[in-house]
């Protein structure tokens, strides 16, 4: 059970502040930030809700284990889809 | 304690003088002289606090905090942050040491840099420890640079007994409603107490931070700036209430700086094509504001990670790589800086007595109309930058009662080189939109073309006032223009 940071991250270190089990690192070179795997508990038993994307500001940054977005494109900005970055 | 003498030991009399009863000391008269002398005191010499103090000493950012705790809708955090800087710029990120070390890399060689901020992308508050681990290497190791931070509020109540610690003597915040319902306009959710919250919720604990940590700085003595974005259509009628609030508990300053906004920044504001309000709504806006509040006209939303004087970037001469390489002695630098600083406060103080006698043997009926100028400046207070060459004006109005600093305009932000500026060419289009109502514009040399276009566009251009003081080129051409009969007529304030 772990969430996963994918490269619409824009390195903002914000999760990495808030995430109670440090599970989270800056990649390699200039590459996004990673939530490790082994250690993620999605904040079960710390909090209501997975810190990291509670407070990550970019849509579909941050992604559950089966690979849908925790926040979808528009749940942040409400934005309308037609104005939709180009994934 | 926060009463910090960064000039040395300046006596009362080299402080210039906000009070020039003839009102022709631009800046200094519409923002400074509310302000009492212990106030004046530690702003005076502050880049972003005084047109006059903006000519002569500099400022610089540096980008330690990138984590945000709200999201706005003008701001895309791949950008600065637009509380205090122009989105579009991506700042190059360090670590405090590396911060710190460039800071002094930069007070060594630019002995005018005075004020050191920390700024976007992101909240400094919201980033405690990188932000105070900077501050309290900078407090130790360079007491002679001033700190200054801006935030979004939401985190600053917990911080205001640390923020007494440092050199820090004003803090910005970026305060846009002090209405949740409007709030909800501008701020989706703000991430509070383990939880992301949204809409008026959210934008209410924003607002009620906001209030209960302007009011715990003011208890504390330090100095409260409040920054705007006028948002139309959103907050433009709402301002005004928000500088009476601020005002009564004890800011010191309110600065309404418009919104930019490009569908390319990819902003929420950008991609709805929320429009920023034209030069004259926001000065039309600020003018009511001041009858409230003394506000800050010359704001630049300068960009966050920018080195140097006014209008001047210096930054590419201090990349980390420079920098690694650079032997800094603070201790001879600090002596270097002290003399700078003390022949420059001598300046400011002699051009203040010259500037309050502009208007003195001129006699002008009291119900002539004031009149809008456009300065060309590279800075010094004078009229000394070529028309084709000016990225910004400086506009001046010339009234009876003499002459007064109105704001900046920049050129590129009225210009995207689209169809936004008119038909044909489009730069000179854009900087005519920019100047709108302004009646004259003064430089050192224009160009025989762009003269016939503005000519036609009703700004006169005057190229006779080269390296002359500001103040006095304006009031020279506010008297020609009064005896040649231009200024008798009925008609009114020309906006065109
Ligand atoms: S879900 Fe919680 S534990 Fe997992 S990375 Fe995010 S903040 Fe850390
Ligand atoms: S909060 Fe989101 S955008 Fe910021 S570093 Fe974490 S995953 Fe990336
Ligand atoms: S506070 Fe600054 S960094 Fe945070 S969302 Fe607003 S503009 Fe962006």
């Amino acid at each position: 059970m772990a969430l996963k940071i994918v490269d619409r991250c824009v390195n903002c270190h914000a999760c990495q502040m808030v995430c109670p089990t440090g599970s989270i690192r800056k990649g390699k070179n200039d590459a996004h930030f990673l939530i490790n795997q082994d250690t993620c508990t999605e904040c079960v038993g710390s909090y209501d809700e997975p810190q990291c994307s509670s407070i990550c500001p970019i849509e579909c940054a941050i992604e559950f284990s089966d690979g849908s977005p925790v926040n979808p494109f528009g749940s942040l900005t409400g934005l309308p889809l037609d104005k939709a970055p180009l994934v | 304690m926060l009463e910090l003498k960064v000039l040395g030991d300046h006596s009362e009399t080299e402080v210039p003088q906000g009070g020039c009863s003839s009102g022709s000391c631009g800046s200094t008269d519409d923002q400074l002289s509310h302000l009492s002398e212990s106030v004046r005191q530690r702003v005076f010499n502050h880049p972003c606090y005084s047109e006059q103090a903006h000519h002569h000493f500099a400022r610089m950012h540096v980008a330690v905090a990138p984590a945000c705790n709200i999201q706005c809708n003008y701001c895309n955090r791949k950008y600065d942050c637009a509380n205090e800087s122009r989105p579009g710029v991506v700042s190059e990120l360090l670590t405090p040491k590396q911060a710190v070390k460039k800071t002094m890399a930069v007070a060594a060689n630019i002995p005018q840099m005075t004020v050191l901020g920390i700024a976007g992308p992101g909240d400094p508050l919201a980033n405690p420890n990188k932000t105070f681990s900077t501050f309290r290497m900078l407090t130790e190791q360079a007491p002679d640079i001033k700190l200054c931070v801006s935030t979004n509020g939401l985190a600053l109540p917990d911080y205001a007994d640390e923020l007494t610690k440092h050199n820090i003597d004003h803090v910005t915040i970026t305060i846009n409603c002090v209405d949740p319902e409007i709030g909800a306009k501008i701020y989706p959710w703000v991430f509070w107490n383990n939880k992301r919250v949204r809409g008026v919720e959210g934008a209410k604990i924003l607002i009620d931070r906001q209030q209960e940590g302007l009011e715990k700085l003011v208890e504390r003595d330090i100095l409260v700036k409040v920054n705007s974005v006028m948002l139309p259509g959103i907050n433009d009628k709402h301002l005004a209430e928000v500088s009476r609030v601020v005002k009564s508990k004890g800011a010191f300053l309110h600065n309404v700086m418009p919104l930019i906004a490009e569908p390319e920044h990819g902003t929420y504001f950008g991609l709805m094509e929320q429009r920023g309000p034209t030069p004259k709504e926001l000065q039309e806006l600020q003018d009511e504001c001041s009858g409230d509040m003394n506000m800050m006209r010359h704001c630049r939303q300068c960009r966050a990670d920018a080195v140097g004087l006014l209008g001047e970037d210096r930054g590419a001469e201090f990349t980390m790589e420079k920098i690694e390489a650079m032997e800094i002695d603070y201790e001879a630098a600090m002596v270097k800086r002290k003399k700078v600083h003390d022949a420059i406060n001598a300046e400011l103080a002699k051009a203040t007595t010259q500037s309050q006698s502009v208007n003195a043997d001129h006699a002008i009926p009291a119900e002539t109309r004031p009149v809008l100028m456009a300065i060309a400046s590279q800075g010094g207070g004078l009229v000394n930058q070529h028309f084709g060459h000016a990225k910004e004006f400086l506009v001046y109005e010339a009234s009876p009662e003499g002459v007064r600093f109105i704001s900046h305009r920049k050129t590129d932000l009225y210009c995207t080189g689209g169809d936004t500026c008119g038909d044909g060419d489009s730069l000179l289009g854009g900087i005519i939109k920019a100047l709108e109502g302004c009646e004259a514009v003064l430089c050192s040399k224009i160009g025989y073309e762009p003269w016939e276009t503005l000519e036609s566009a009703g700004i006169m251009p005057n190229g006779e006032h080269a390296m002359e003081k500001i103040e006095d080129a304006v009031w020279a051409v506010y008297v020609e223009m009064y005896q040649n009969g231009k200024l008798t007529d009925n008609q009114t304030q020309m906006t065109a």
